[in-house]
Formats: structure tokens, sequence, C-alpha cells
């Protein structure tokens, strides 16, 4: 169940590094000066502009909405920007649904799932890249094929074997599942064939074991890819859904998302208050957009890295 | 395991042969021992992941496929082995069984719809950024990105907010200009759309980052010399943008298909599969079957019958645009 969905990468083999310059020097750079070339960049900028507005609209609607008065979310026609301002959907919110503990159960969950995945993730990437060893191809077969399953396809069992074991409403029953993913190792192998060999046999030549050279010498080169792949597991399991709604039934084990979607889905909790659950969206949404807003380049170099032909 | 003699050949198929970062002379007294070392570090370092793999995917796909052989029911869930074998019957039911003609119907809807517009539309954001514009263009890649990275939930909480027929955002702007919004998540022929096009909202952002990785690997040169000969802006994107697309091409619509095929959390959170089961998918009609109904023998079956579907269809697909190419 590798269920990063916002980052599958692709059933390929090897791929080239993707473009380090994201304004690269594009190829209508200088041929196009005439007045005809300015006229078409304007077309292009009005279009790009629309298109932002209408993808941004929904996010601007929830920012301000949840602060909007009642009788300024009933308005008609709407309001964008709150005639006054007000917290008190908030309150209304926390005093309804444990936020709080429903955020640290999201951010634990996922700061384990990253953590297991940089280090299981990095030493079979590693190994694939770097380690001859009997058997390797077969390995990476495998690692290819678990890209390929959807993860809807294990639920059912999955759920019968963490009973059996005990794990439902337990923080090891939400992580296990995912503290491995096919698609980090795809990630990390491709990073990792970008070190050297001449770097790891001298090492080796040096008597060097084969954990120091992967953990002082290899993980040391990789700390970029460490990042982007940080970064994508990390959103994925903050905004992983279907795994944590089966996994627990327990509401004091909700993560973010399940809390969430329950009081949305039950009108005795929420009242159709879309106040309160604008606030909630906004308390999802707000440190994700604000990660990736900071770090957006690791994103998409990430997407470009693994998913390019 | 390996011999002490000569490893290399048995111990290690591997791209790179023997000799490739030494010269032949020095070989044979240091590489003895690095390979044999290399094997036991290779098969150690690929543990975590093999027993995770197993436990936790390969054993689930295979009890997947044998529960939807059995009737197993909630009093399976703490006895899986009691379990009776009731052979086909699963499946066969399961294509007497109108919700999930529905369901299956639904689905199909969505990813015939939704796939094409969701490429179509990331590719022309990729074209009109990677068209050489230089300013804000970071800006605009973040924007048009961003709904890919928040949590579906949140976002399905959102827009049925947008759509709401009193107080949404398009209801709004509808009685602005004198029109009444329909309900959108109310009617059985508009909520699928709906849902649609929230969809597309969210992912052309994804299929956006990979084309414009696709164009910029084009060469230049191969486009300054279509434009030396004359080739018009339309001609330059039809003959020469677009088949040097097609591996990105044929890459986005299979991740964008599968995803769309397991679609649940936007009609789970938007309208609960309705109205009358008009959004009622494949992925929502087995967690209901399995998890509220506790038909999981029954939900099993339906796994896999998606998953069947998602790999004829990713074949299919890899078969049509591949075959273009030439």
């Amino acid at each position: 169940m590798s269920a990063a969905r916002t980052t599958t990468p692709p059933p390929a083999s090897s791929a080239p590094a993707g473009p380090k310059d994201p304004v690269d020097p594009t190829w209508s750079g200088g041929a196009r000066t005439s007045s005809g070339g300015r006229l078409k960049k304007t077309g292009v900028y009005a279009l790009l502009s629309i298109g932002l507005l209408v993808m941004a609209a929904p996010f601007l609607w929830m920012g301000l909405s949840a602060f909007k008065t009642d009788r300024d979310l009933t308005a008609s026609p709407p309001v964008w920007i709150p005639t006054e301002w007000t917290f008190e959907h908030f309150g209304e919110l926390l005093d309804r649904l444990d936020v709080p503990l429903y955020f640290f159960n999201s951010l634990t969950v996922a700061a384990l799932v990253t953590l297991s995945n940089l280090v299981f993730c990095s030493m079979l990437g590693y190994a694939l890249a770097k380690l001859r060893f009997g058997g390797r191809n077969r390995i990476f077969a495998l690692v290819l094929a678990a890209l390929m399953v959807p993860g809807n396809l294990m639920l059912l069992p999955l759920f019968v074997l963490m009973s059996k074991l005990q794990l439902i409403d337990s923080y090891a029953g939400l992580i296990l599942p995912f503290a491995a993913q096919a698609f980090g190792v795809f990630l990390m192998r491709q990073f990792m064939q970008s070190i050297p060999d001449e770097l790891l046999e001298a090492a080796r030549i040096d008597g060097a074991g084969e954990w120091y050279i992967f953990w002082r010498i290899a993980m040391p080169l990789v700390k970029p890819a460490l990042a982007t792949l940080s970064i994508l597991i990390f959103l994925g399991s903050w905004n992983n859904f279907v795994w944590p709604l089966i996994a627990t039934n327990d509401p004091g084990k909700y993560t973010l998302p399940v809390a969430l979607a329950t009081f949305a889905t039950d009108p005795n909790q929420s009242d159709g208050s879309n106040g309160m659950l604008m606030v909630g969206s906004l308390l999802i949404i707000l440190p994700v957009l604000l990660v990736f807003l900071v770090l957006q380049r690791h994103f998409t170099q990430g997407l470009a890295t693994t998913g390019l032909k | 395991m390996s011999t002490k003699t000569e490893p290399v050949a048995d111990a290690a198929p591997v791209k790179t042969g023997p000799g490739t970062h030494s010269p032949p002379g020095a070989r044979d007294h240091r590489r003895q021992r690095p390979v044999a070392v290399q094997h036991v570090a290779g098969w150690l370092f690929s543990t975590p992941f093999l027993v995770l793999f197993a436990v936790f995917m390969a054993l689930p796909i295979l009890a997947t496929l044998i529960m939807s052989f059995t009737d197993f029911g909630l009093r399976n869930v703490t006895d899986p082995f009691s379990a009776e074998f009731i052979g086909l019957e699963n499946y066969t039911k399961l294509f007497d069984d109108e919700k999930f003609l529905k369901a299956l119907f639904n689905t199909a809807y969505f990813v015939v719809v939704g796939v094409p517009l969701t490429v179509g539309l990331g590719l022309v954001a990729a074209v009109l950024l990677n068209s050489g514009i230089d300013r804000a263009r970071a800006f605009f890649r973040v924007g048009f990105y961003a709904p890919v990275v928040t949590s579906i939930v949140a976002i399905a909480v959102v827009w049925r907010f947008v759509l709401d027929p009193s107080d949404g955002l398009i209801a709004g702007l509808a009685s602005e200009v004198g029109l009444t919004s329909p309900d959108f998540l109310g009617s059985e022929v508009l909520a699928m759309p709906s849902l649609i096009v929230m969809a597309v909202w969210r992912n052309l952002g994804t299929v956006m980052v990979l084309f414009i990785a696709g164009l910029q690997a084009i060469p230049p040169d191969v486009r300054e010399a279509a434009r030396l000969d004359g080739a018009s802006t339309w001609q330059e994107f039809r003959r020469i943008t677009v088949p040097l697309l097609r591996p990105t091409m044929l890459y986005t619509s299979v991740i964008t298909t599968i995803g769309y095929l397991n679609v649940f959390e936007e009609p789970f959170v938007m309208t609960q599969g309705g109205p009358s089961d008009s959004t009622l998918t494949v992925s929502l009609s087995m967690y209901r079957e399995g998890f509220n109904f506790f038909h999981m023998g029954y939900a099993s079956a339906m796994a896999y019958v998606l998953f069947v579907v998602i790999m004829a269809i990713t074949v299919l697909q890899l078969r049509l645009l591949k075959d273009n190419t030439k």
C-alpha cells in the first residue's frame, strides 16, 4: 500500500535527472521580440492569470470564509471579504472537535512514517544502485510491481490482520503498512546511482564496512534527495485518508482528515455549519500549503526526477 | 554463500561486469572479499523492505484473492479460517448486482470524462508556462500545483461549500447575474460532473509538472529547424511538441487513469454516493460492503474485479499509445 497518492513514480527503470534549473532558458528565448511576439505573450499571461484565478478561488473562499460571521456566510450575493472578521468558528470547532489531539496524531504518524522510510528506502535504494548481489534485479522488479498495485486491493485482509494483531486504534497499525514504500525506494535508487563508484571502492579498500560506507559516505551525498523524500512521504501520510479511516474506531486515535470527514458527513455534529467546516479545512490545508510554498522546488524536482520517461 | 575463487560470475548478475572499475591485473586481490561481503550486505539492506512488503502487501494481495472465493463475514474477522469456500458465487452475484453495475458505470464515467480533461488541461498549462514567458513563471507553477499537495478530504469539504445551492460561491455568483444555481450535488445528472470538475482542478498540477519536464527535454534545435522551415506555432505544436511528448502523455494518462479508477474520497465526503447512487463508485461500494456491512468476501471480489480492470486498461493504454510512436 504505497498510497502517496500525490506522487506515484513511473514503471521506468532508469530516468535522467530532472531539469536542475526551473528557469531554463527556453527555446523561444530571443527569437520572438516582434510586436506579434509581444501580443502573444500578453495572451499567454492573460490565459495563465485566468487559470490561476480559478485554481486559487476555492482556497481564497475557504480562507476568507473561516473568518466570516454566519450572516456573511449566508449572504447573497456572496461576500468575499468578511464585513466583520471573527474567530467565533474557531472556538466553536475547538469545542466540538479535539483538534490539537488529531493534529498530534497526524503529526506523530507522519513523522514516524517519514523516519522509517528515510532509513529503509535509502537502504534498499542504495543496495539496488550500488551493491552487487544475487537477486538484485528480481528485488527491483518487485519494487516496480509494488508501485503498480492499487492500495485498495489490500484493505480488507489488512484490516483483518491488524485486528488479529490487536493493532486497530494504535499508531503502529497506522504506520506499519506505510513504513517502507516502493515509491521511496525507487526515488532513492535514482539518486544513489549518481554517487561515483570510485568513492565507494576507495572506502572499501581503506577497509570500511558496508554499513559505514552507506551511512557515512552515501547518505550525506544524497541529502537533497532525502529532503525531497521526507517532504513527499510526510505529505502522503498527512493527507492519507482511507487506511486511517479503516484502522481507527476510537475517535481518540483519529487523524485530522478522518476527524474532519467524520465531522463533515455527520449532520448531528456539524449541523451543516460551513463556518466550522472551513476552519477545519483551513487547519489541515494551511500548514501543508505553507511548507509547500517554502520548499516547492523539492516537490517539482522529486516529481520530475522520478516521473520522466 | 558464494565461493572464494570466482564469485563475480554467478553471485552478481549485474549490468556492470567485473573489472570495469579496476584494472584487470589488480582485480583478483581486491574483488574477492568485497563481492561476497556485498552479497550479504545487499540482502541485509533489502530485509526491512522485503519483510514489510511480504506482511503488509504480498500477503494481503493473496488473502484478498482467497477471501473473494469465501463467505467471509463479520464473525471471521476474529476467526478468519472458519470462512467457507463458496467458489465463484461472489463473482456471479456481483454481475447481477445492479448497485455494483451502477458503481462500475459511474467509475467508468468518471475516468472517461475526467482523464482526457485532466491530461488535456495539464498539457495546455504546461505549454503556456513553457512558451517563453519568464516573469512569474514559478509563481504560476506553484499556483497550479498547490491543490495537488492538499488533503483531498479538506478539499472536498471546501468544494461542497463552493457548490452549495443556497450559500455557495457559485450560487452567489449566479444570483448576482440574475440566475439561480442548480443544486449541483443534489442532482442525479449534475453530481458526477461536479465531482469530475473538482478532480480535474485538483490533479491537473501533477500532469502539468510532468509535461513541463517533458517539454524541457525536447532539444531546442528541433524547434529551431521547424521554425526555419516556416512552421507556424500551431504546426510546431502539432508536429513537434505533441509527438515528442508521447512518452510523457502515456505516463500521465496511465497514472491519472489508475488514480481515477480508485476514486473514493470525493464521493465519500461530498455526496456519500448519492443522490440515488449516481456517484457511487466501485471503491466506495467496496468500502461499504466490506466495512459497513462486513460482507468481506463479497467486497474482496469487488476489489479484484477493479484490480483486473485496472491492469487491463493499463496494458491497453501502453499498447495503444506505444504503437503510434512510429
